[in-house]
C-alpha cells in the first residue's frame, strides 16, 4: 500500500480543519475545528512513522495529543469564564478589541 | 603703547556696562560715570599722542581669534597716524559733548539709558577707528549702527523718533550688504591667490603687490570690491541714494545730532575710505564713483537745505553735502584733504548742533521762523554760533576756510566740472547758513525772557568754537600722510573765500534787511520750491518702492507659507499620518477569526514562498 | 487489501470533518467529530500503530470531546441552532476558503511529487513504545506530564474565578 494517500488524507482534513475555524461562529465549535487541525497532525505523524518503519512519530502524535488534552482543558475553561462574562460566546459579539 | 590704546576702547565699554546694570536708577551717577570715562579716553589718547608723536610708523597688536589653516580672524588695534587723529577727535569732542548732555538732557526721565547707550556709541566708534581688520572694523560698523538706533529712538513714545530710528538702521544696513560682500569677495579673491586675510597692512601689502604686477582681472575685481565696499560708506555716511535717513535722525536728542550725525559716526564712512584708499586708488574707476557721489551729494544737499524751516534740519543737510564734500575729496585722490576737512568740520558741526541746541532748550521750539534776535539775549550761544557759521562758510582765518580750500584745490586740479559744482555748493553753505543767522540770531529781540543756559552747557560751545579758530593752524594735515601734497594756485583760494563771503553777505542782505524780495522771489518760483521741499521726492520713490515691490514680494511669501509650509506640510504631513492610520485601523477588527484567516494567509505564503526557493 | 479498508474509512473521516464544519446544532457537530476519531483510530491500526490508536480512542474520544459534552451542556446551547457562515462579508467569506484550499493544494503537491513507496513495516505495540518512550524520549515525556499538571492547575484557578456582580 503506497503511503501518499495517508498524506493527501491528512493534507483534506487540515483544509477542512482549517475552513471550520474561519467560518463558525460559535467559540466552542471553532475549538473542535481546531481539535480537526490537531488530528490531521497526528495522521501525519504517524503515517510519516509507517513510512520510515520508525516509532518516533508515533510518539510525537502521543506527545500531540496529550499537549491537545491539556489545550482543550485551558480553552474550555477559558470559554466558561467568558460565557460567565459576556453571557454569550458567539463570536459576533466578541470585538472588544476592535480598533 | 599698546595697552594705552586698548584702555581708550574699554574705558566706555565698562562705563556704558557699568551704567546698564548698576545705575539705571541713579542717573546722576551715571552721568557722570559716563562723562568722566570719555573723558579719561581722552587723557589716554593724549598720552598716545605724546608718546607715538605725528606720522611715525604703525603699531599694531593683535589677539587671535579664529586661527584655522584657511580662516584666520583676529581681534587688533592698529596704531597710525590716521587713528591717532580719529581717537583725538572721537574722545575730544566726544567728551565735550557729553559734558554737555549732563546739562541738556536733565531731567530726562531716560537720562541714564542715554548715558549707556552714548557710551556704547563711543565704545563701538572707537573699535572702528583701532581695528585692524575687516572683520573687526564690520562688527563695530555694525554696533554704531545699533547705538544709533538706539539713540534716535531714545524717546520711543514719540511715533516719528521711533520711525526715524528703524529708517536710520535699515538704510545703512542696505549700504552694509553691499559692505560685506565688498569683504568677501576680497577675502575669497585674495585666498584664491593663496593668502585669505582680513587685515589691513597685509592686504595693504598684497594690493600693491598686484597693482604693480599690472594684471587686468585682478583691477576689474578690485574695482568690484572697491564699489561693493563704498557702498558701506554711501549708507553709513549718508551719500547719494541712501541719505535719506540722516535728516529724519534730527528727532533724536540734540548732543546726539551733534555727536553722532555731525562729527563722528557719519565721519566713519570717510574713515573707512582713508583707512583702505590703496583698495580705491587701484581702481581709477572706484575713485571717478567716490568723487562723483560725493559731488553729487555736495550740490544736491545743500540745495535742499536752502528750504528747510527746523533749525537743525538745516544743519542736518549742511552735514550731508559737507560729507559729500570730505568723500569728493577722497574720490579726488586727497584722503589727506578729506580728512582735514573731517577734522574741522567735527569742531565747528559740533558747535552749530550744541548751539542749536541751547536755542531749542531755551525756546522749546525748532522752528526758526518762531526765533529772532537770539544774539542780544543769548550772547554767549550767539557769538560761538557764529564762529561756527563763519567757520562752515570758509572764511579766512577759521578752520573751514583751510580745509575747504584743500579740496577745492584738489579739484580743480583733477576735474573742472567738479570744481565748478563744488563752487557753487560753498556758496549755497553760505547762503542758507547766512539765511539761517539772520532769521534766528539778528533782527528783533525776542519776547520772551530766554537766556544762556549753565557752564555744562555753555563751556564745550566756547572750547569748540576756540578750535573752530585755530584748527587750521594745526598740524592737522601731519596724521595723514601723502606722498606729494597738492597746492592749488592762489586764485583759487581766493575764488573760494569770495564765493563764501559773497555768498554770505548777501543772503544777510536779503533775510534782514530786504525780506520782501525773497517773498516775491519764493512766490514766482513755486514749482522748484516745490520740488526742493518734496526732497526731490526721493522719499516718495522709496516708498513706492517698498510698497509695491516688496509688499508684494512679502505677500508672496505669506502665501508659500501658508500654503505650502502649514497647509500642504505641517497639515499634509498629520493628514498622511491620520489617513494611514485609518487604512491601518481596517485590519484591527477584533474579531479573532479574522486575525486567524490573516495568519494562516501569511503561513501560507511564506511556505508557498519557502517551497519554490528551495525548488 | 489495505486500500480495502482505507478508502472507506477515509471517506467517513472526511464526512465526519465536514460534519464538524456544517452541522447547527453543536452536539450534532460534536457527534460527527467523534466519528472522525473512530475512523482515525482504525487508520492508525492500519498504520500499525494499535498503542497510539487506542490511546486515540481513550485520550480523545473518550476524555476531552465528553468534557467539550459537558461544556456545551453546561453552557445550554446545546441545543441551540447556530448558523454557519451568516453575517460574513462576501469577501471574507471567499478568503477563508481561498488560504486552506491553497495550503492543503501546496502540501498534497508536496506528498505527490516526494515519490510513492510502501508503508515499512513497523512494531507498534506497547512494548516497543513503552521502550521508546520511557529512553529516548524520557525527558519530552517528563516535561509533558508536568504540561498536564499545569493544565489542571490553569483550568481550577480559571473556572473558580467569582463571576461578576450582575447587577
Amino acid at each position: 500500500m503506497p503511503y501518499t494517500p495517508y498524506f493527501v488524507l491528512s493534507a483534506i482534513l487540515f483544509a477542512i480543519g482549517l475552513t471550520g475555524l474561519f467560518i463558525r461562529r460559535n467559540l466552542l465549535l471553532m475549538l473542535l475545528a481546531i481539535e480537526l487541525l490537531l488530528n490531521s497532525a497526528n495522521l501525519s505523524f504517524i503515517a510519516a512513522s509507517a513510512r520510515w518503519g520508525e516509532l518516533t512519530g508515533q510518539v510525537f502524535a502521543f506527545f500531540g495529543m496529550t499537549i491537545a488534552a491539556a489545550e482543550v482543558t485551558v480553552g474550555l475553561a477559558l470559554a466558561i469564564l467568558l460565557f460567565r462574562n459576556v453571557d454569550s460566546v458567539d463570536t459576533k459579539r466578541l470585538e472588544m478589541l476592535k480598533g | 603703547m599698546i595697552p594705552l590704546a586698548w584702555l581708550v576702547l574699554w574705558t566706555p565699554f565698562f562705563a556704558a556696562v557699568g551704567i546698564f546694570f548698576f545705575l539705571l536708577h541713579r542717573p546722576q551717577a551715571a552721568g557722570w560715570v559716563a562723562t568722566a570715562a570719555m573723558a579719561l579716553s581722552f587723557f589716554f589718547s593724549l598720552l598716545l599722542l605724546f608718546r607715538a608723536g605725528i606720522g611715525r610708523e604703525a603699531v599694531e597688536s593683535s589677539v587671535q581669534w579664529v586661527a584655522l589653516p584657511a580662516l584666520k580672524i583676529e581681534f587688533g588695534i592698529l596704531l597710525n597716524g590716521l587713528t591717532l587723529l580719529m581717537l583725538l577727535i572721537v574722545t575730544g569732542v566726544g567728551s565735550l559733548i557729553f559734558l554737555y548732555s549732563q546739562g541738556y538732557m536733565h531731567r530726562d526721565p531716560g537720562y541714564a539709558r542715554y548715558f549707556a547707550s552714548l557710551s556704547l556709541f563711543a565704545f563701538s566708534m572707537l573699535g572702528i577707528v583701532l581695528a585692524n581688520n575687516l572683520v573687526e572694523l564690520f562688527a563695530f560698523w555694525e554696533l554704531v549702527g545699533l547705538s544709533s538706533y538706539l539713540l534716535i529712538g531714545h524717546w520711543f513714545e514719540k511715533p516719528e523718533a521711533a520711525d526715524a530710528g528703524k529708517k536710520a538702521f535699515l538704510t545703512t544696513r542696505v549700504g552694509d550688504v553691499g559692505f560685506l560682500l565688498g569683504i568677501l569677495l576680497l577675502f575669497g579673491w585674495l585666498q584664491a591667490g593663496g593668502e585669505g586675510t582680513f587685515n589691513f597692512l597685509v592686504i595693504q601689502d598684497l594690493v600693491k603687490g598686484i597693482h604693480q604686477a599690472g594684471s587686468g582681472g585682478a583691477v576689474s575685481l578690485l574695482t568690484v570690491a572697491g564699489i561693493l565696499i563704498f557702498l558701506g560708506v554711501v549708507g553709513k555716511s549718508a551719500q547719494f541714494p541712501l541719505h535719506v535717513w540722516l535728516p529724519d535722525a534730527m528727532e533724536g536728542p540734540t548732543p546726539v545730532s551733534a555727536l553722532i550725525h555731525a562729527a563722528t559716526m557719519v565721519a566713519a564712512g570717510v574713515f573707512l575710505l582713508a583707512r583702505l584708499f590703496f583698495l580705491f586708488s587701484a581702481s581709477s574707476f572706484v575713485l571717478g564713483l567716490i568723487a562723483a557721489i560725493g559731488v553729487l551729494t555736495a550740490f544736491f544737499a545743500a540745495t535742499l537745505a536752502l528750504v528747510q524751516t527746523d533749525i537743525k534740519r538745516i544743519l542736518a543737510y549742511s552735514t550731508l553735502s559737507q560729507l559729500g564734500f570730505m568723500v569728493a575729496g577722497l574720490g579726488l585722490a586727497n584722503p589727506q584733504a578729506g580728512m582735514f576737512h573731517l577734522a574741522t568740520h567735527a569742531f565747528f558741526k559740533a558747535l552749530l548742533f550744541l548751539g542749536a541746541g541751547n536755542v531749542i532748550h531755551a525756546l522749546h521750539t525748532q522752528d526758526i521762523r518762531q526765533m529772532s534776535g537770539l544774539l542780544k539775549k543769548m550772547p554767549v550761544t550767539g557769538g560761538t554760533f557764529l564762529v561756527g557759521t563763519l567757520a562752515l562758510v570758509g572764511i579766512f582765518p577759521l578752520s573751514g576756510f583751510w580745509s575747504k580750500e584743500e579740496i577745492l584745490a584738489t579739484a580743480q586740479q583733477t576735474s573742472p566740472l567738479a570744481f565748478i559744482l563744488l563752487l557753487a555748493t560753498a556758496f549755497l553753505t553760505a547762503v542758507y547758513m547766512g539765511r539761517l543767522f539772520a532769521v534766528a540770531f539778528l533782527g528783533e529781540a525776542p519776547k520772551k525772557a530766554v537766556h544762556d543756559p549753565g557752564w555744562e552747557m555753555n563751556s564745550p560751545l566756547v572750547i569748540l568754537a576756540l578750535f573752530s579758530i585755530i584748527a587750521g593752524f594745526l598740524p592737522l594735515k601731519e596724521f595723514v600722510p601723502m606722498e606729494h601734497e597738492a597746492s592749488g594756485p592762489f586764485w583759487v583760494t581766493l575764488l573760494g573765500l569770495t564765493v563764501g563771503t559773497v555768498g554770505f553777505v548777501l543772503s544777510l542782505y536779503l533775510y534782514l534787511l530786504n525780506p520782501a524780495l525773497v517773498d516775491s522771489f519764493s512766490e514766482n518760483l513755486k514749482g522748484p520750491r516745490r520740488i526742493l521741499e518734496r526732497k526731490y521726492y526721493v522719499d516718495d520713490f522709496y516708498n513706492a518702492l517698498i510698497r509695491h515691490v516688496q509688499d508684494s514680494f512679502a505677500h508672496l511669501c505669506d502665501l508659500f507659507e501658508r500654503v505650502v509650509v502649514v497647509e500642504w506640510g505641517v497639515n499634509g504631513t498629520a493628514r498622511l499620518v491620520r489617513f494611514t492610520g485609518h487604512l491601518l485601523r481596517q485590519l484591527q477588527t477584533g474579531r479573532i477569526q479574522f486575525y486567524a484567516l490573516i495568519f494562516s494567509l501569511g503561513v501560507t505564503v511564506l511556505t508557498y514562498g519557502w517551497v519554490l526557493w528551495n525548488r | 487489501m489495505q486500500a480495502f479498508i482505507f478508502y472507506p474509512f477515509a471517506t467517513l473521516a472526511v464526512l465526519g470533518a465536514l460534519g464538524v464544519i456544517s452541522l447547527r446544532k453543536p452536539t450534532r457537530a460534536l457527534l460527527s467529530l467523534i466519528l472522525t476519531m473512530f475512523s482515525l483510530a482504525v487508520l492508525f491500526l492500519l498504520l500499525q500503530a494499535p498503542f497510539v490508536a487506542m490511546v486515540h480512542l481513550v485520550v480523545y474520544a473518550g476524555a476531552v470531546l465528553v468534557l467539550f459534552l459537558f461544556v456545551i451542556m453546561l453552557l445550554g446551547i446545546g441545543a441551540r441552532e447556530t448558523r454557519v457562515g451568516e453575517n460574513f462579508k462576501k469577501g471574507y467569506l471567499a478568503v477563508s476558503f481561498f488560504v486552506p484550499v491553497a495550503f492543503s493544494a501546496l502540501l498534497i503537491s508536496l506528498a505527490l511529487t516526494s515519490g510513492g513507496g510502501t508503508l515499512q513495516p513497523t512494531e507498534g505495540s506497547p512494548d516497543a513504545f513503552g521502550r521508546l518512550l520511557f529512553t529516548r524520549y524520557l525527558l519530552p515525556f517528563e516535561l509533558v506530564s508536568f504540561l498536564l499538571l499545569i493544565g489542571v492547575f490553569a483550568a481550577v484557578a480559571l473556572a473558580s474565578a467569582k463571576p461578576p456582580e450582575k447587577s
